[in-house]
């Protein structure tokens, strides 16, 4: 697809020295030291939030109550998933748009690089107010994460503190959206048209897209959840006319597009590793486009099937179960590419390859379960049950978040200039992907057999499979101590990695050295 | 100076006022929660974060301005750009509260009336302020009749303040185009004239809407608590004001811009940022002139 102009290479002479200290991070206009701040941020909220998850694996690895009490228990599900949602699959994503879409478009920076800082500062301050909200009086936000009205309408201090920090979080994500867009649409090198764009670089344009048109809603909903808690407005109350479900429709439209913001840029990640290891260029790109889009689009369409049982019209149920399920054909279409460009490939098993194989795999799983849970009728069985927890654990875990680590040791060696160490790598593979079935396959079944979620207690028959997968937990969440030990050790230290890392892979990324200059392309990279 | 100013691409030097403005939004928010908590010492906070916050943005703003002449026109695009995604994002964000009129106007009164069991004689009409104030009135004890009647409210003639704020708004935007032309032509005199004017228009329009607030408080017994009605009305239109508010003052950062002599006829991103930005909340008046007043 593209062979770029190599000479950039050797004259940095009016490169301006590289800041350090302070100046370098907390000042930067650089969207690759910007990258890496987001990576470490997300990086640092997957251990809070899977320290969360852990506490609540290890409340729940037997009957009874035994470390916590149920309100900190319910305090535990709500934050882990805030913080993970927003603090580590969001920021992760942000964090390579930001590293790869520049050097992927031929760019030498984003497009608005003060704007860019400001989106990534804004987040520790955010997660800060939300963590503080641990020690105020009554804890933590305890109503679960999509803070449902009326729950959230009694909750004290911390549902305050929840929603100023989400606004800001808002405010992030929405200005980290449009320098995406307006990076894409307006610094593509010349002759890089919008189809012969990198795959992630689509899925992230589309994604940028889905944040602008949700955030400012979910802005909407908790401003309205606020109003009513202390101004005496009535959106959610019934007795002055409002109704705490209209806050599950405003939330949910919101909230399924954010779904497919969490996964499309793993779609685009899966989507450039496959081809470099099958050695064959992607199967049907224009058709992953348009499934792109079209997931993007019945997005917006399908929100109330997260609500089936709260008392909708018939006409109502029928329309969101058929919408969902066809959201289906383009994730059908998605996966049939990614089976098709490995199909007669040279294939080798690296560690991306693993993990893209790995997603590929369990995302399918994943997408299977939630095929199920669109099923009106039957979802009046699984709602809130662990079968709803196992599912969008088998699509967020084992779709985005091993993306990301797929993606992570994919271009490691372009940002860090080493290799990492292969076995190394493919044992944490192994690891996370076999802990992370132990823990969330039983899942499944604790679901089916009537397990509700987000309680701190349950009856006796549904010990076992609670042990297995609180086992899975412990075993998935140290493994992932040898993930922080490869990056550090790569970071330090390694074989050098040549500018092309990988064999003969496709893409601009590729043409620049590595480590990747602090500069790139500061002269336009010519795509034929 | 900036950085790379020869080649094609234009980026900028590194800057602290992004990190400084993050910690102001800090300040902002966790003073705002404390304040509605009661903690004496959160309106202080908050007001030292939006003084920062003030403080800051003129810097970078001003850093901006000094720095534009360098920009190309790829920047100017990227502006203009980034510029329409915002106001996209506004637009998303008024149309959760328009959602929830809808919802709340064709869904959820209905069904409310029709539970007969828990809000007996409640009946479906808009506006409503929920079934409480009915309850009350049947339950008939001097107290919670009192509070119900409190519950009595009118509404806002819309063919009279609302009417003039409506005409305000559109004249304001045809004066705006007036003074566009004539930054196009150069015409510097027209320009800062009619820019005023928008200005002073825009500022009327703010008046009048504070007047209508003060006579819904004090005459017409409608609140941001009058149920479900006061929540949709003082939520849309006072999201509004705010927008305008903010408008206004773009337009009036832009007019002294103006008289300053910025701007060229060829390039004045700032001032078409500020005109669209003018013509969306226009827009979104035309939106609650017909779905909130009228209708």
């Amino acid at each position: 697809m593209s062979h770029a102009a190599t000479a950039h290479d050797d004259h940095h002479d009016h490169d301006h020295h590289m800041p350090t200290g302070f100046k370098r991070w907390f000042m930067s206009t650089n969207h690759k030291d910007i990258g890496t701040l987001y990576l470490i941020f997300s990086l640092t909220m997957l251990f809070i939030g899977g320290a969360m998850a852990l506490v609540i694996r290890a409340e729940l690895f037997q009957p009874g109550l035994q470390f916590v009490d149920p309100h900190f228990f319910n305090q535990m599900t709500t934050m882990h998933a805030l913080i993970m949602v927003f603090g580590a699959v969001m920021p992760g994503f942000v964090g390579f748009a930001n590293w790869m879409i520049p050097l992927m478009v031929g760019a030498p920076d984003m497009a608005l690089p003060r704007m860019n800082n400001w989106s990534f500062w804004i987040l520790p301050f955010a997660f800060s107010i939300l963590l503080l909200s641990f020690f105020v009086p009554g804890g933590a936000p305890a109503a679960g994460w999509t803070l449902y009205a009326p729950l959230t309408i009694q909750g004290g201090m911390s549902v305050d503190m929840g929603i100023v920090a989400i606004h800001m979080m808002g405010i992030s994500s929405i200005m980290g959206a449009i320098n995406v867009i307006v990076t894409v649409l307006n610094m593509r090198a010349p002759g890089m048209t919008l189809m012969k764009m990198p795959m992630f670089v689509w899925t992230w344009l589309i994604t940028a897209f889905l944040l602008i048109a949700v955030m400012p809603v979910f802005a909407g909903a908790v401003t309205m959840l606020l109003t009513d808690r202390h101004f005496g407005t009535a959106f959610f109350n019934p007795a002055g006319g409002g109704d705490p479900v209209l806050y599950q429709h405003i939330f949910w439209f919101f909230g399924h597009p954010e779904v497919y913001i969490m996964i499309l840029p793993a779609f685009g990640i899966i989507s450039h590793i496959i081809p470099t290891f099958a050695r064959k260029p992607l199967f049907g790109y224009s058709s992953m486009v348009f499934a792109t889009a079209a997931i993007a689009f019945l997005s917006f369409i399908v929100w109330a099937h997260h609500m089936f049982t709260v008392g909708m019209p018939l006409q109502g149920e029928l329309f969101f179960m058929y919408a969902t399920m066809l959201i289906s054909v383009p994730t059908g279409v998605k996966v049939f590419n990614w089976v098709t460009t490995m199909w007669r490939g040279s294939m080798t098993f690296e560690t991306p390859m693993l993990y893209a194989i790995g997603v590929v795999f369990l995302f399918t799983l994943g997408g299977l379960s939630g095929l199920m849970l669109a099923i009106t009728p039957a979802d009046f069985q699984y709602h809130d049950t662990y079968f709803v927890v196992a599912h969008f654990h088998y699509v967020l875990f084992s779709g985005a978040v091993m993306a990301m680590m797929g993606g992570a040791f994919y271009w490691l060696p372009k940002w860090t200039g080493h290799m990492y160490n292969e076995t190394l790598g493919k044992i944490h593979f192994w690891l996370t992907a076999i802990f992370f079935n132990i823990t969330f396959f039983p899942q499944h079944f604790l679901g089916l057999a009537g397990m509700p979620r987000r309680y701190a207690d349950y009856p006796l028959q549904f010990t076992e499979f609670n042990q297995w997968s609180s086992i899975g937990a412990f075993g998935l969440g140290i493994s992932q101590l040898l993930f922080v030990y490869i990056i550090v050790a790569t970071v330090r230290g390694g074989k050098k990695a040549t500018k092309e890392v990988w064999d003969n892979p496709e893409g601009l990324e590729w043409t620049v050295p590595s480590p990747a200059p602090f500069h790139t392309f500061d002269e336009p990279p010519v795509v034929k | 100076m900036a950085s790379h100013t020869q080649d094609q691409y234009f980026v900028p030097d590194s800057s602290v006022y992004p990190f400084l403005c993050s910690i102001a939004l800090f300040c902002i928010a966790m003073g705002g929660a404390s304040y509605l908590n009661g903690y004496s010492w959160g309106p202080n906070l908050m007001t030292a974060g939006l003084l920062a916050m003030a403080v800051m943005l003129f810097i970078w703003f001003r850093t901006v301005i000094l720095e534009s002449p360098d920009y190309n026109m790829d920047v100017d695009k990227s502006f203009r750009m980034g510029m329409a995604w915002f106001i996209f994002s506004e637009v998303m964000f008024f149309a959760a509260f328009f959602g929830a009129l809808y919802y709340i106007r064709m869904l959820a009164i209905p069904w409310l009336a029709d539970t007969e069991i828990l809000w007996p004689g409640f009946e479906a009409t808009w506006p409503s302020a929920g079934p409480l104030g009915a309850e009350l009135l049947a339950k008939g004890t001097p107290d919670t009749t009192a509070i119900a009647e409190g519950t009595k409210y009118s509404l806002v003639d819309p063919w009279h303040l609302p009417l003039y704020n409506t005409l305000i708004l559109l004249a304001s935007s045809v004066t705006l185009t007036i003074a566009h032309h004539a930054l196009r032509a150069n015409n510097r005199k027209q320009l800062i004239i009619w820019l005023a004017i928008t200005v002073a228009l825009g500022v009327w329009f703010l008046f009048l809407q504070a007047e209508e607030y003060i006579e819904a408080y004090n005459h017409l017994g409608l609140t941001l608590g009058t149920g479900v009605y006061g929540s949709t009305f003082f939520m849309l239109t006072g999201f509004h004001g705010f927008h305008v508010t903010l408008g206004a003052f773009i337009l009036f950062v832009v007019l002294l811009r103006c008289m300053r002599g910025h701007f060229t006829p060829e390039r004045h991103f700032v001032f078409e940022a500020g005109a669209w930005y003018w013509h969306f909340v226009d827009t979104v008046w035309v939106g609650l002139f017909i779905f909130v007043y009228v209708l």
